[in-house]
C-alpha cells in the first residue's frame, strides 16, 4: 500500500476515555497551546483575507469583483472545474470498479500511478503539458490545427447558424491551441485532480465487498442496473466527498495552471492567477477581494465535508 | 469372481474426467485476466478506460518530460542541474521543506493527541478546521500570510523592532510550507491513536510505568509508522509547493528562490531543456523520498505487527 493512500482523512471518531488519564494540568496546557495555535495559524489568515478585502469599503470590494477581467477569470475557473470534475468522476468510478471489484496482476502499481500527481510538483505537471503541446513540443500548434481544424471546423462552419451558436468554440476550432489557452488549463487541472475521486471510492468499495452486486446479478439485474441501483447508492456519499475535494482543488489550482496559462488578462487567467496579477500590481484590495471568493469556496468545502462525514458516520453506525 | 469387460468408451470417459482441466482459451497475455471466472461485468472496459485515461493525462506528459531531458547530452544535463543558482535553490527548498516537516511532525502529533484523547468545548470545530489548508487555494494562503508576515503586517510588525524578517526570508517560506502541509501528519496519526487498545496502556501503568515512559515506550512506537507516513506526504508536498511560497518568498536568486520557481522561470524564458532537467531532479527527489520512507515504514510495520 502506498504512503499516499492515507491522504484522505475519515471522520473524527469520538474521543475515547482511557482508564489511564493524563493529569488535568497536562491536559489543559496541551489543549490550550494547541487551540491558540489553531486560532493563530488558521483563523487569522482566513479572517485577514476578508478584513483586507473590505478595508477600503464595500464599493471598492464590489468594483474589484465585477471588473471584466475578474469576471472573465471567474468564468474560466468555473469552466476548468466543469471540465475537470465530471471527467474525474467518470474516471474515478471506472478505476474504483476495476480495482475494488476485481483482482488482477499489477493492481498495486496501478493504485500508485493514480496517486502519482500528489508527488509531482504542480509546476512540473504544467511543464510536462507545455512539452507535449507547446511550440517545440510533440504536437505543436500547427499539428493541432492540421489535426482538428480542416476536418471539424469547416464542416461546422458550413452548417448555417451553428457557427454563431458555437461562438468561441468555432473560433477555437479554426485556430486550435492547447497550451496557453483554455484546453491546456483544463488538462493541467485534470492532472492535479486525478487522485481525488478514485482515492475516495477505492477503499470504500473494497470495504463493501461484492456480495450485494452478486445478489443483484443472481436476481436478474444486468450490469448497468447493478451499478445504478446497488453500487452507486452504496457509495454516493463517498463519491460526493471526493467531488467536493476535487472541485476545491480544481478551482484553486495555481502552479500547474500558471505554467500553461500564458497569462492573457480576460482570456487565460483563472481566479488564483488573477489574484497574483493584482498583487504584483500592488492592487492589494482587489487581490484580497478576488481571494475572498476563493476563501468562501474553501469555507463551503469545509462545511460540506463535515456534513458528509457526519452522514458517513451515521451510515456506518446504522450498518453495525 | 468373474472378470467383467469394462467398455472401452467408459475408460476413455473416466480418463477424460480425471485429467486436469485444460483452459479452453489459448494462454495469451489477456487470457491471464480471464483465468478466474469473473461474475461481475465490466472489468475490461473499466480497466481499459482507466489505463487509457492515466496514459493520456499522466504518462504521456511525464514521458515528454523525460525525453526532453534526455535530449541533453550528459555533460549539458549535468551543467544545467549543477549550476550554482540551481544548487542554491536545492539547498533553500530542502532546508525549508525539512524544517517545515519537522515542525509538522511535532504539531501534527500534538493536535492528533488532543483531538483523539481529550474532550473539550469546540473539539469538532477544531477538527473540521484542520482541513482548511487542503480546501483553501494555495495562492490565497500565500497572499494572506505574505501580508500578515510583512514588516508592516499584523504579525510581521511584532518582529520588525528586533530586525527579524519573516516574509521574504526563510521563516516566511517555512510558515507557508507548514500551512499547506500540516494536515497530513494530523490526519495519518489521528486514526491510529484512536484505534490504540487502552488495555495496553493500562497494563504498562499497572506494571509501574510513568506516563512519560508509557508514551515513549508504548504509544510512540505504535504511532511511529503513521507519523512517518504523514511526514513523507508533508515533505513531498513541501518540496513541490509553489503557490503559497512564491507570494511570501521574495524570490531572490541564491537567497529565497525555490527550485519550482526556477523551473517556472526557465519555462517563461523558453529554456525547456533546462526546465526539464531541473524537473527530473525534483521528481527524482520526490520519488526517492517516497520509496525510502515507504521501505522504513514497511519495516517498522512488520516489526510492530509481526
Amino acid at each position: 500500500m502506498s504512503a499516499l493512500s492515507a491522504f484522505f482523512p475519515s471522520a473524527a471518531p469520538e474521543a475515547q476515555r482511557p482508564a489511564t488519564r493524563d493529569t488535568p494540568w497536562l491536559r489543559w496546557s496541551l489543549t490550550g497551546v494547541a487551540l491558540l495555535f489553531v486560532a493563530g495559524f488558521l483563523v487569522i489568515p482566513l479572517t485577514a483575507v476578508f478584513a483586507e478585502a473590505l478595508r477600503k469599503g464595500a464599493e471598492v470590494y464590489w468594483a474589484a469583483l465585477v471588473d471584466p477581467d475578474a469576471l472573465a477569470a471567474l468564468r474560466l475557473t468555473l469552466t476548468a472545474a466543469v471540465i475537470a470534475v465530471p471527467l474525474n468522476v467518470v474516471f474515478g468510478v471506472a478505476a474504483a470498479w476495476a480495482i475494488a471489484k476485481f483482482d488482477f496482476p499489477g493492481k498495486s502499481f496501478l493504485t500508485t500511478l493514480i496517486d502519482l500527481p500528489f508527488a509531482v510538483s504542480p509546476v512540473i505537471a504544467g511543464l510536462a503539458f507545455v512539452l507535449v503541446f507547446g511550440l517545440q513540443g510533440w504536437l505543436p500548434p500547427e499539428a493541432q490545427a492540421e489535426l482538428l481544424a480542416p476536418a471539424v471546423a469547416r464542416e461546422l462552419a458550413a452548417i448555417p447558424g451553428l457557427g454563431w451558436a458555437l461562438g468561441g468554440l468555432a473560433e477555437w476550432l479554426a485556430n486550435p491551441r492547447i497550451v496557453f489557452a483554455v484546453p491546456g488549463i483544463a488538462l493541467a487541472t485534470i492532472f492535479v485532480t486525478v487522485p481525488f475521486v478514485a482515492r475516495e471510492l477505492i477503499p470504500l468499495m473494497q470495504a463493501q465487498g461484492n456480495d450485494e452486486e452478486y445478489a443483484a446479478l443472481t436476481l436478474g439485474a444486468n450490469g448497468w442496473q447493478t451499478f445504478w441501483r446497488v453500487t452507486l447508492p452504496n457509495v454516493k456519499w463517498g463519491l460526493f466527498y471526493g467531488v467536493v475535494l476535487c472541485n476545491a482543488r480544481a478551482m484553486g489550482e495555481f502552479g500547474a495552471v500558471s505554467v500553461v496559462s500564458g497569462h492573457v488578462r480576460g482570456e487565460t487567467n483563472t481566479l488564483p492567477l488573477h489574484v497574483e496579477i493584482l498583487y504584483n500590481e500592488y492592487q492589494f484590495a482587489g487581490a484580497f477581494a478576488v481571494a475572498s471568493l476563493l476563501a468562501l469556496l474553501a469555507i463551503a468545502t469545509l462545511i460540506l465535508k463535515s456534513l458528509i462525514e457526519w452522514r458517513l458516520t451515521l451510515n456506518r453506525e446504522q450498518n453495525l | 469372481m468373474t472378470s467383467r469387460k469394462v467398455p472401452e468408451k467408459l475408460i476413455e470417459m473416466t480418463k477424460e474426467n480425471l485429467a486436469p482441466r485444460q483452459p479452453t482459451t489459448a494462454t495469451t497475455g489477456l487470457s491471464r485476466f480471464r483465468r478466474s471466472r469473473r461474475v461481475l461485468p465490466g472489468f475490461l472496459p473499466t480497466l481499459g478506460g482507466t489505463l487509457l485515461f492515466l496514459s493520456l493525462i499522466i504518462l504521456l506528459p511525464l514521458a515528454a518530460l523525460a525525453i526532453k531531458a534526455a535530449d541533453l547530452s550528459w555533460a549539458d544535463f549535468w551543467m544545467q542541474i549543477s549550476d550554482a543558482r540551481a544548487v542554491a535553490t536545492y539547498r533553500i527548498t530542502l532546508t525549508s521543506a525539512l524544517l517545515a516537516t519537522l515542525f509538522n511532525v511535532i504539531l501534527g502529533v500534538w493536535l492528533a493527541w488532543i483531538l483523539t484523547r481529550y474532550e473539550f468545548p469546540g473539539r469538532r470545530w477544531i477538527d473540521a478546521a484542520v482541513d482548511l489548508p487542503f480546501a483553501l487555494p494555495t495562492a490565497v494562503a500565500g497572499l494572506s500570510l505574505a501580508t500578515l508576515l510583512a514588516p508592516n503586517g499584523l504579525i510581521g510588525q511584532l518582529f520588525a523592532p528586533w530586525d527579524i524578517k519573516l516574509a521574504y526570508a526563510l521563516p516566511g517560506m517555512v510558515t507557508a510550507m507548514v500551512f499547506t502541509s500540516f494536515p497530513f501528519v494530523v490526519r495519518t496519526v489521528q486514526p491510529v491513536l484512536a484505534d490504540l487498545d487502552p488495555q495496553v496502556e493500562e497494563a504498562a501503568a499497572i506494571l509501574g510505568a510513568k506516563p512519560r515512559t508509557v508514551f515513549l515506550k508504548v504509544i510512540f512506537p505504535a504511532i511511529l509508522p503513521a507519523v512517518l507516513a504523514g511526514a513523507t506526504l508533508a515533505l513531498v508536498r513541501s518540496l513541490g509547493e509553489f503557490g503559497a511560497v512564491v507570494f511570501i518568498a521574495g524570490n531572490l536568486p541564491f537567497q529565497t528562490e525555490i527550485t519550482s520557481l526556477l523551473i517556472y522561470t526557465k519555462v517563461a524564458e523558453h529554456e525547456y531543456e533546462a526546465a526539464a532537467a531541473l524537473a527530473t531532479v525534483v521528481l527524482g527527489a520526490a520519488l526517492a523520498v517516497l520509496v525510502v520512507m515507504n521501505t522504513i515504514q514497511g519495516k517498522l510495520y512488520r516489526r510492530l505487527h509481526g
